[in-house]
């Protein structure tokens, strides 16, 4: 397996050999964030912004008003959180054609604590209009995504995980924003979650089929825009939903999927896996993993507690 | 007067344009009962120059890709922008009513989306300089030779976002972008002045860079400075030349313009709480009597199409 970040990192020079309007801006991250290798490749293309995330959107804006595709290189958290202003006023509202690829989000980040943390970056982005909110589950859905994202105007926030994520899909894979995948079908219950999340809720899943119980797996990679119809008919028939979200239970994928169903009148049981209210700590992954419900056996569990009693 | 070849030069009473547009600035904010007076009148004589003798602009084209660009990063100074476009033909005089009003292009705030000859939407403070970090870094990548220009409030500087793009438009030698900043030393609210009470240890001024030496300070962050008396045209001429020469080619240049908030309208030169005000009946007919210009009913005559100006060149 190949960590999310290297493949993201080559995806981008890929982008630039094929695009001389490709230009990355570095918040003094790119050995992390693996930016580096678009710095080897694309020297010319490459601005180090140093740690000043600010200003580092506010010249992607500038550069993506001029005609360059500006992709960003830090972590998620200063992206979404730090520099949420320009994002809001210089991207989102002006509608450039910057990719803000937020590096490290979720939990998994390394031991480094609650400060580096991004457990909202879902919210926030969701909430800015003319934002594209996109959330890769493999490394064959990020470069589809890269893809769509090179090819087409407009402000996309790309939620980038920092490690290895088993496959989901093949090479061949073609990103279509909004899509719904039904990774899995079934009955009963249905598991929803984006991101590298996907693949636990798959484990999840082999452990609840060993227990009985075949749930539906659906994967969102795309949380905004939304096939709200395609979400609404694959989530039909189910009598409890569960969102998987390496995530805050507020505002992000647990958020949307409620929002969708209630607003439709569907009103089955909702429940929302993730980091509750409350804040990250510094950890290893399997710690973070069991302590926050999002480990295989930890959402298979609580699948089977809240299941229906059936008699 | 003679100017860069290629450079229109569209007209040679710059007193007179300034005036008309602060005049547009009064009756428009009077009339929508909105906006702001002072900073769009303190930097008008700055702006007028800029438009009418220095960019490199169609307005029959605005969206030009070899044009120079200008982030007005004072976004609240939108009226005044806007007065001044109009009267360089990029919209129509009588479209100026509509500012501030809903479907408007003319939004409170410079909005890109909506309005042609806009380089960049701002309103939130200390945003602007960063964008023309951006469009000077792609200019040079895309060996165009346009230069770009931020206005820039001198309240605003205080956000820290200006000081990330000051640095790191110096280390970049970004000699293709100049930063002018509207000093007129006073802000929304700042901190009460009052001869009696003035406590320097606590900055009770209301000038926001009371006891900083801002030309020492862009100065130290490799800047260079050039101190002008911003309402003095020889002056503004001879910075923004200086500006775009190319014997300074290492560094960015900043153009610290010494402005009187209000200028123009002595009920509003110097008093802060002009910043943002509907003039009442009685002002706006003081207002009048003092700006508006004879050639009133020659540019209302063109107000529906693209005024023709003195010396006018496609």
């Amino acid at each position: 397996m190949t960590a999310m970040r290297d493949v993201w990192g080559e995806k981008l020079v890929q982008l630039g050999d094929a695009d001389p309007r490709t230009v990355v801006l570095d918040g003094d991250l790119a050995n992390s964030t693996k930016a580096d290798k678009f710095a080897k490749a694309h020297p010319d293309r490459f601005f180090q912004m140093g740690i000043a995330e600010q200003n580092l959107i506010g010249a992607a804006a500038g550069l993506a008003s001029v005609g360059y595709v500006p992709w960003t290189s830090s972590f998620a958290v200063f992206f979404t959180h730090r520099a949420v202003d320009p994002i809001r006023m210089l991207v989102a509202q002006s509608h450039a054609n910057v990719k803000i690829a937020g590096s490290y989000a979720g939990l998994l980040i390394g031991a480094v604590g609650k400060t580096h943390l991004d457990i909202q970056d879902l919210a926030i982005m969701r909430a800015m209009p003319d934002m594209t909110v996109l959330s890769p589950g493999d490394n064959h859905e990020l470069v589809a995504m890269m893809d769509w994202a090179q090819a087409n105007d407009g402000p996309v926030y790309l939620r980038l995980t920092r490690g290895a994520v088993p496959d989901l899909f093949d090479a061949e894979y073609v990103f279509e924003p909004g899509s719904v995948r039904e990774l899995q079908a079934g009955g009963e219950v249905a598991l929803v979650s984006t991101g590298p999340q996907t693949s636990r809720v798959l484990a999840a899943a082999e452990l609840l089929a060993e227990a009985g119980v075949q749930p539906t797996v659906l994967h969102l990679p795309c949380l905004k825009p939304l096939d709200e119809a395609a979400l609404l008919s694959a989530l039909a028939g189910h009598d409890l939903i569960v969102t998987v979200e390496e995530h805050s239970i507020h505002g992000g994928l647990g958020g949307l999927v409620a929002e969708v169903l209630t607003a439709a009148g569907a009103a089955p049981r909702i429940d929302r896996i993730g980091i509750q209210d409350t804040w990250g700590e510094s950890a290893g992954d399997d710690f973070l993993l069991a302590k926050h419900g999002l480990s295989a056996e930890s959402i298979a569990n609580r699948v089977r507690r809240n299941l229906p009693i059936r008699h | 007067m003679t100017a860069d070849p290629g450079v229109p030069v569209v007209s040679d009473d710059l007193p007179a344009l300034a005036r008309q547009a602060r005049w547009q600035v009064v009756k428009t904010v009077t009339s929508s009962k909105a906006g702001h007076i002072g900073g769009p009148l303190s930097m008008m004589d700055l702006l007028v120059s800029l438009y009418f003798r220095q960019l490199n602009i169609r307005p029959e084209e605005p969206d030009w890709a070899d044009r120079d660009r200008f982030v007005l990063s004072k976004g609240h100074a939108a009226i005044g922008l806007y007065a001044v476009l109009a009267l360089r033909g990029f919209l129509p005089l009588d479209e100026l009513p509509t500012f501030d009003k809903g479907d408007s292009r003319l939004q409170g705030h410079p909005d890109v989306t909506r309005l042609p000859g806009l380089d960049s939407s701002t309103g939130s403070l200390g945003q602007g300089l960063s964008v023309g970090v951006g469009m000077a870094l792609g200019a040079r990548l895309a060996k165009k030779p346009f230069h770009t220009w931020v206005l820039l409030g001198d309240g605003e500087i205080q956000e820290g976002m200006v000081w990330e793009a000051v640095q790191v438009a110096a280390r970049y030698r970004l000699s293709n972008l100049t930063a002018i900043i509207d000093r007129n030393g006073l802000q929304q609210f700042g901190l009460p002045s009052s001869e009696d009470t003035v406590r320097t240890d606590r900055g009770d001024r209301r000038d926001p860079w009371f006891g900083v030496d801002l030309a020492a300070v862009f100065t130290a962050f490799g800047w260079r400075v050039l101190e002008i008396d911003g309402h003095d045209y020889g002056q503004i001429d001879n910075a923004y030349a200086l500006a775009q020469a190319g014997d300074h080619a290492d560094r960015p240049t900043v153009i610290i313009a010494h402005t009187v908030k209000g200028k123009g309208l002595s009920l509003a030169e110097g008093v802060h709480t002009w910043h943002s005000i509907v003039p009442s009946a009685e002002d706006f007919e003081r207002a009048r009597q003092e700006l508006e210009p004879d050639e009133l009913e020659l540019l209302d005559a063109h107000a529906t199409s693209a005024p023709t100006m003195n010396g006018a060149s496609a």
